[in-house]
C-alpha cells in the first residue's frame, strides 16, 4: 500500500527543497560569518588571541562595555517595567502616542540618536553650556555613552512585556486589591511574578544590544582610547589600523557574549517550560 | 451584614450602565442579580466591591457609608467570573493571600494561617490540593479555590460574578446545590450575578431583575413567577 500523506504534508521533493533553502540560507548568512569571526580571531594562534584581548586598551574597552551595560540594563529594566505596566494595565489619553514613542529608538537610526545627544548636550548644544557651568560633561564621556545606550536599548524590556501583560489582563490585580493588598504588594506579589520570564528575556536582549551597540555610542564617544572606547568601537579602531587579528579577537569576545545570552535563554526556556506556559494560559 | 444601595448611577461615556439603582439586601440574604448581558449587573457588583467608581448614589454596610472606602479596605469577598487565581502561586498561597498581605501587627502566626488554609481546603472539598498550581486543577476545583480565597479574609459580604459561567452543565448543577448549602451554613450575605434564570431562581432567596441598567423587579422566586411586574420580566423568566 502506498504511504498516505496527511493533507498538510508536502511531497518529499518539496520538503527537501524547502529544508535545503532554509539550511543554506542560515549557513551562508548566520553560520559562516560567526565561524569566520572565531577563525580570524585565532589566526595568530591562542597566544596571539590572548595577547590581543589582554592588551591595556582592550581591557579598558571590555571594562567600559561591561560598565555601560551594568548601568543601562537595570535602568531600562525599571523604565521598561514601568512603561509596560502603564500601557497594559491602565487607560489614559495619549496611550497610542506613548506606545509609538517607546518604539522610536527602534525606528530611528542609532547614528541619529547619537547626533541628537550631541545636539542637546554638546558644547554648542541646547543644554551643553548650562550643564558645563554645573561641571557636568556628557559628550565624550562615559555619561554620554550610558545615555546613548539607554536610549537605543529602551524598547527591549517594554516591548517584551506589553503584549504579555495585556494578555494577562487586570483581573488578578483586581483580585489582589479586593483581598486587601495595597498597590506595592499587588505589583510585587502578582504583577511582577506573572511577567518574570518575559522580563528576563527582555533583559537578556537588552543586554546583548547594550554591549554590541555601535552607531549611537560612536557619535558621542569621541573614541578616546582607554577612556571612552567600548568594545565595538575598539574593534573598529583596530580594524582601521589593519590590525585584523586583534580586531577579530575582540569581536569574537562580543560574539561569544551574544552566544552566551542565546544559550542562557534557551536553557531557561527548556528548564522552566511548564512555568512559562502557565504564565500565558490560565 | 446588610447592604443598602441608594440611587447608584454609573455611566460609560454617555451610556448609563447602571441607572439610578436602589436595592436593599438583608443580613444573611442570598440575592441574585439577574439580567441579559449589558444590563449592568456586573457593573453594579463591581461598584459594590469598589472596583468601579459610581458617579452618584451611596452604598451603606450596616448603616456605615462605604462610598469613600477604597476597595482594599471594604473586606468584600469577590469571586471573579474567570476566578482570577494567582497563576504563579500554589492553591494554599492563593487562599492565604488576603491574610499574608495584612500589616504585621494584625497578621496571625504562621501556624494559625496554615490551620486556617487547611480548614478552608477541607470545607471546599479540596483536601490534598494545597500544593498544586491553578493550571493543574479542573474548572470546578478552581471555582472552589476562588471561593476559599474570598472566604479567607472573613468578608462582610460575598460577591459572585457568574460563578458557574465557565463550567459544564453537570458540574454547574452540583456546585449550585453545594453553594446554597454553604450559604445556609455560613449565613454570609451574598450577592450573585447571573444571566441564567434557572440558576437565579433555584439558588437565591430573592432575585433582582435588571434591564438596561435599571431594576425591573425585585422579589422571591415565587413572587416573580406568579406576579411578573412587566412584559420584560415575564418574557425573560419565560412565564406564560
Amino acid at each position: 500500500m502506498a504511504k498516505v500523506r496527511l493533507p498538510t504534508e508536502d511531497s518529499l521533493n518539496v520538503r527537501a527543497a524547502l529544508i535545503g533553502v532554509a539550511a543554506g540560507y542560515i549557513a551562508i548568512f548566520l553560520l559562516t560569518p560567526l565561524i569566520a569571526v572565531f577563525a580570524e580571531a585565532l589566526r595568530n594562534g591562542v597566544d596571539g588571541f590572548i595577547q590581543a584581548v589582554s592588551e591595556k586598551d582592550a581591557l579598558s574597552a571590555i571594562e567600559l562595555t561591561l560598565t555601560v551595560a551594568a548601568i543601562a540594563v537595570p535602568l531600562n529594566c525599571v523604565f521598561g517595567l514601568a512603561a509596560a505596566w502603564a500601557v497594559a494595565k491602565h487607560d489614559f489619553a495619549g496611550k497610542a502616542l506613548f506606545v509609538t514613542l517607546i518604539d522610536l529608538p527602534f525606528s530611528v537610526s542609532p547614528v541619529i540618536s547619537g547626533l541628537i545627544y550631541v545636539l542637546l548636550f554638546g558644547a554648542q548644544g541646547y543644554l551643553g553650556p548650562a550643564l558645563d557651568i554645573l561641571g557636568i560633561k556628557v559628550i565624550y564621556t562615559v555619561t554620554g555613552l550610558v545615555l546613548a545606550t539607554v536610549f537605543v536599548t529602551f524598547p527591549f524590556v517594554a516591548r517584551e512585556l506589553i503584549p504579555l501583560m495585556e494578555e494577562q489582563g487586570v483581573s488578578e490585580e483586581e483580585a489582589a486589591i479586593s483581598l486587601g493588598a495595597d498597590g506595592w504588594q499587588t505589583f510585587w506579589h502578582v504583577t511582577l511574578p506573572n511577567v518574570r520570564w518575559g522580563l528576563l528575556y527582555g533583559v537578556l536582549l537588552c543586554n546583548a544590544r547594550a554591549m554590541g551597540e555601535f552607531g549611537a555610542v560612536s557619535v558621542v564617544s569621541g573614541h578616546i582610547r582607554g577612556l571612552t572606547n567600548t568594545m565595538p568601537l575598539h574593534v573598529e579602531i583596530l580594524y582601521n589600523e589593519y590590525n585584523f587579528a586583534a580586531a577579530f579577537a575582540v569581536a569574537s569576545l562580543l560574539a561569544f557574549l551574544a552566544l552566551v545570552t542565546l544559550v542562557l535563554k534557551s536553557v531557561l526556556e527548556w528548564r522552566f517550560a511548564a512555568d512559562i506556559a502557565a504564565s500565558h494560559r490560565h | 451584614m446588610s447592604l443598602r444601595i441608594e440611587h447608584v448611577t454609573k455611566k460609560f461615556g454617555t451610556l448609563a450602565a447602571v441607572d439610578d439603582v436602589s436595592l436593599a439586601i438583608d443580613k444573611g440574604e442570598f440575592m441574585a442579580l439577574l439580567g441579559p448581558s449589558g444590563s449592568g449587573k456586573t457593573t453594579l457588583l463591581r461598584i459594590i466591591a469598589g472596583l468601579e467608581l459610581m458617579e452618584s448614589g451611596a452604598l451603606h454596610f450596616d448603616g456605615t457609608d462605604l462610598s469613600a472606602v477604597p476597595a482594599r479596605e471594604r473586606r468584600v469577598g469577590f469571586v471573579f467570573q474567570n476566578y482570577a487565581l494567582f497563576r504563579h502561586m500554589t492553591v494554599a498561597r492563593n487562599i492565604s493571600f488576603g491574610v499574608d498581605v495584612l500589616p504585621r501587627k494584625r497578621k496571625p502566626k504562621r501556624a494559625e494561617i496554615k490551620t486556617k488554609v487547611e480548614a478552608l481546603l477541607a470545607r471546599m472539598q479540596l483536601e490534598g490540593l494545597g500544593q498544586r498550581y491553578p493550571n493543574q486543577l479542573s474548572g470546578g476545583q478552581r471555582q472552589r479555590v476562588a471561593l476559599a480565597r474570598a472566604l479567607a479574609i472573613e468578608p462582610r459580604i460575598l460577591l459572585l460574578d457568574e460563578p458557574f459561567g465557565a463550567l459544564d452543565a453537570k458540574v454547574r448543577k452540583e456546585l449550585r446545590a453545594w453553594l446554597r448549602a454553604l450559604h445556609d451554613d455560613t449565613r454570609l450575605t451574598t450577592v450573585m450575578v447571573t444571566h441564567d434564570q434557572d440558576e437565579a431562581l433555584a439558588i437565591a432567596d430573592r432575585v433582582a431583575i435588571l434591564n438596561e441598567g435599571r431594576i425591573e423587579q425585585v422579589g422571591t422566586p415565587g413572587e416573580l413567577k406568579e406576579r411578573p411586574a412587566s412584559a420584560f420580566v415575564r418574557e425573560f423568566l419565560g412565564v406564560a
